[in-house]
C-alpha cells in the first residue's frame, strides 16, 4: 500500500521526536526535516537517518523539486505557523499544527478525528489537553458533563522556554478545548511545573461534574476504561493511576503519562503525547486517503 | 499627610485566610474587614482566592463569591490603603489581571515555585503596564539552595518586579535560615525584599523579625493568624513587636488589635492553633494549604493525615499539587491493605 509522504518543520525536541516516531509508521513515509539552523542537532540526525535535511525553512523545501510531502507537521511557533500554513495550503499540503496557532480545529485522535478528516489544517491543542480531554469526552458520552476541570503537572525539565513564556496560552487553549472537544458545558485548566529530581512523570487529574440525576458509575467506569485503551493504542505509556473516584456528582480521574523514550526522556510524557497524537492524526488521514483511492 | 513607615505590611487575611474559610468570603465580610484595616492604617490589603486570581476550582476549592466582586468591593472602601491581588501563572492569566486592575487593584504579586520564576515575566510586565506595583513572589523557598533562590530572585527583578518576596509557604524555615537567605538577597538585589511566613512550627514571628533585621522591608501578616496551615505571622502581634523594636509600621496598634478581636475573630470557623497536621507541614516542608485536604483525604481512605503529608514532602510536591493528596492517600491505603493481608 502506498504511504503518504510527510515532512516536519522544526528540528528541535518535538520535531526530532516526531522523526523517530514517523520512522516506524506503516502509513507515512517521512521525506524531510525542515529547519532554519544548519548546525542543529535535529537536522544532523535527520541526515544521518537518511532523510533530507533542509536548513532554509519551508521556502527552501517548497523550492526544491526533488522534495515532496502530502502532509506536514509544524513544530515551530504560532507566529511561524501562520506563514507555513499559508504557503503549504497553496500547494494543497495538509498541516498538522503542534503550535498554539489554532488555525484549524482542535483535535484529539481519540475523540474527534473522524469529524475533521476533510480539513486541511488540524491543531493538536496542548499536551495537557491531549492527556485529559479524552477522559472528559469518555464521561460526557455517558453522562452530560456540566463542568470539566483538568490539572496537568509536568516536570520542570520538560517545559521548554516556549511553554514558559506563554503559559496563559496553555490554560486558555486547554479550557476551550475541554468544551469544544471534550463536550463539557464549561471547561477550566491549570498547569503546574514540578522541579523534583529525578524528574516526575507527567500527571494529570480530571475532575468532572455530571448533570444532576445523570450519574451512572458503572457506565462511566466502563467508558473511561475503554477510552484508556483507545489512547494507549497510540500512547502506550498512558494509564490511570487508580480507579476513578466518585463523590456525589463528581468524578475524579488520575492519569499518568510515561513517554516512549524515543528522542525525549520517559518523563517527558507531555511531549510524547503531543507527538504520538499528531502521528496518529496523520495516520488517520493516510488511511482515509488510501480508502478514497481504492 | 504622609505616614512614616520603616517597613511596609501587607495584610493577607482576605487572601491566605481564604483557605481558612474554604473560600467562602462574602462581599459584606470583605467590606467590613477592609474598612477596618484601612482605618488602622494597613498600607496593603491582599484580596483574592487563596490560590490567586481564577483559583476557584475543584482542585483548590470553589469560591462562594467571584474574586472580581470581592476585589471591587474591597477597593471601593480601601481609602488610602491599596488592594493587592495574587496571581499564580498556570492558574490565573493576564485576562483576570487586567480585570482586577480595572476594578481598583494596585499591586500584583506574581507567585511561582522558587525555581520557576521564568513563567512570570508576562504577568509582571502587564502589571507594570497597568500602572500597578509588581511583586515577584517566590513560593516554597525552602526547597531551593540559597544560590538558586538568589538566581531566581534576580530573574524576578530583571522582569521589572519592584519587590521580591521570599515566601515560606510551608512554614519550614528556622530564623537563622531566614537571616542567611534574606541577607544574601539584600546583598545581591537592588529592589526591596519581602518575607511571607507561616506559623506551622511557631516560627513565623521569629522569622519575620529575622527577615527585618537582615534587610527585608516588606512583611506579610494575617490578623488572628487567619491563613493556611497554622496561619501567618500574626499582624497585630507583629505591630506590637515592631513598636518595641522602634520600627515604624504606620499601623495603629489598638485599632488592629480591636479589628482582629471584634471583626475578624467571629469569621473564623475554628480558632487558629498549631494542630498536629500544621506541625507536620512545617516539619516535612509541605505547602500550607495541604493540611485541610490531607485531613479530608486521610478520613476518606482511612489513613493518618500526617503520613500523607510526610509522603508528599518526600516526593517534593509543590504548591498547587492538591490532586497528589488523594493520589498519595489512595496509595497509602492500598499499601495498608496489602500489609494487613
Amino acid at each position: 500500500m502506498a504511504k503518504l509522504k510527510a515532512a516536519i518543520i522544526g528540528s528541535g525536541n518535538i520535531g526530532t521526536d516526531l522523526m523517530v516516531k514517523l520512522g516506524r509508521s506503516e502509513h507515512l513515509e517521512l521525506t524531510a526535516v525542515i529547519g532554519i539552523d544548519p548546525q542543529s542537532d535535529g537536522l544532523r540526525r535527520a541526515k544521518e537517518a537518511g532523510y533530507a535535511g533542509v536548513d532554509t525553512g519551508i521556502d527552501g523545501f517548497l523550492a526544491d523539486p526533488t522534495l515532496e510531502a502530502d502532509i506536514i507537521f509544524d513544530a515551530t511557533s504560532a507566529k511561524a505557523h501562520i506563514y507555513n500554513d499559508k504557503v503549504c495550503q497553496e500547494r494543497g499540503i495538509k498541516m498538522i499544527d503542534l503550535t498554539p496557532a489554532a488555525i484549524g480545529p482542535y483535535v484529539s485522535p481519540a475523540v474527534n478525528i473522524d469529524e475533521h478528516l476533510n480539513k486541511n489544517n488540524i491543531n493538536m491543542i496542548t499536551c495537557g489537553g491531549q492527556a485529559t480531554i479524552p477522559m472528559v469526552a469518555a464521561i460526557n458520552r455517558v453522562a452530560n458533563v456540566v463542568y470539566g476541570e483538568i490539572v496537568a503537572t509536568i516536570s520542570s525539565k520538560s517545559a521548554g522556554p516556549g511553554t514558559r513564556a506563554n503559559i496563559d496560552e496553555f490554560t486558555e487553549t486547554t479550557s476551550q478545548a475541554i468544551e469544544v472537544v471534550g463536550g463539557a458545558d464549561k471547561g477550566k485548566a491549570i498547569i503546574i511545573l514540578n522541579p523534583a529530581e529525578p524528574p516526575i512523570m507527567m500527571r494529570n487529574t480530571v475532575y468532572a461534574l455530571v448533570e444532576e440525576g445523570k450519574m451512572n458509575e458503572q457506565a462511566i467506569r466502563e467508558s473511561i476504561a475503554e477510552m484508556e485503551k483507545t489512547v494507549q493504542s497510540y500512547v502506550p505509556g498512558y494509564h490511570l493511576r487508580t480507579e476513578p473516584i466518585f463523590e456525589g456528582n463528581k468524578v475524579t480521574v488520575l492519569i499518568e503519562v510515561k513517554g516512549a523514550g524515543d528522542y525525549l526522556p520517559e518523563y517527558s510524557g507531555n511531549l510524547d503525547i503531543m507527538t504520538s497524537a499528531a502521528v496518529r492524526v496523520a495516520e488517520e488521514f493516510a488511511k482515509n486517503t488510501q480508502k478514497e483511492t481504492v | 499627610m504622609t505616614i512614616e513607615r520603616d517597613i511596609i505590611i501587607t495584610e493577607v487575611a482576605l487572601r491566605d485566610g481564604s483557605h481558612a474559610v474554604r473560600h467562602q468570603y462574602t462581599v459584606e465580610q470583605v467590606v467590613n474587614v477592609t474598612k477596618a484595616l484601612a482605618d488602622a492604617g494597613v498600607p496593603y490589603i491582599e484580596v483574592t482566592h487563596g490560590d490567586g486570581l481564577a483559583g476557584s476550582s475543584l482542585q483548590f476549592g470553589l469560591s462562594k463569591v467571584n474574586d472580581m466582586e470581592l476585589i471591587e468591593a474591597a477597593a471601593s472602601v480601601a481609602g488610602d490603603s491599596k488592594v493587592a491581588v495574587l496571581l499564580l501563572p498556570g492558574v490565573g492569566t493576564l485576562t483576570e489581571l487586567k480585570e482586577a486592575a480595572s476594578l481598583g487593584a494596585k499591586m500584583v504579586r506574581v507567585a511561582t515555585h522558587v525555581t520557576e520564576a521564568d513563567v512570570a515575566p508576562q504577568h509582571i510586565a502587564m502589571g507594570k503596564e497597568l500602572g500597578m506595583e509588581a511583586v515577584g513572589f517566590l513560593m516554597m523557598s525552602h526547597m531551593a539552595p540559597v544560590e538558586k533562590l538568589v538566581e531566581q530572585a534576580k530573574l524576578m527583578e530583571s522582569y521589572g518586579a519592584d519587590i521580591v518576596y521570599m515566601t515560606d509557604s510551608a512554614g519550614y524555615f528556622l530564623p537563622e535560615q531566614v537571616t542567611e537567605r534574606i541577607s544574601r538577597l539584600r546583598q545581591e538585589l537592588k529592589c526591596e525584599i519581602g518575607f511571607h511566613g507561616h506559623n506551622n512550627l511557631s516560627m513565623a514571628m521569629a522569622n519575620s523579625v529575622a527577615a527585618i533585621k537582615a534587610g527585608a522591608t516588606r512583611i506579610d501578616g494575617s490578623v488572628r493568624c487567619f491563613g493556611a496551615g497554622a496561619g501567618n505571622t500574626q499582624t497585630e502581634a507583629l505591630i506590637a513587636v515592631c513598636e518595641r523594636m522602634g520600627i515604624k509600621t504606620g499601623i495603629d496598634l489598638y485599632k488592629i488589635e480591636d479589628l482582629a478581636e471584634e471583626i475578624v475573630a467571629p469569621l473564623l470557623p475554628v480558632t487558629p492553633t498549631i494542630t498536629r497536621e500544621a506541625i507536620t507541614l512545617g516539619y516535612a516542608g509541605v505547602y500550607s494549604t495541604f493540611a485541610y485536604h490531607a485531613k479530608r483525604a486521610a478520613a476518606q481512605f482511612g489513613v493518618d493525615a500526617r503520613d500523607v503529608l510526610i509522603e508528599l514532602g518526600r516526593r517534593q510536591v509543590v504548591g498547587g499539587q492538591e490532586d497528589m493528596i488523594i493520589d498519595v492517600a489512595a496509595e497509602l491505603a492500598k499499601g495498608k491493605t496489602v500489609a494487613s493481608k
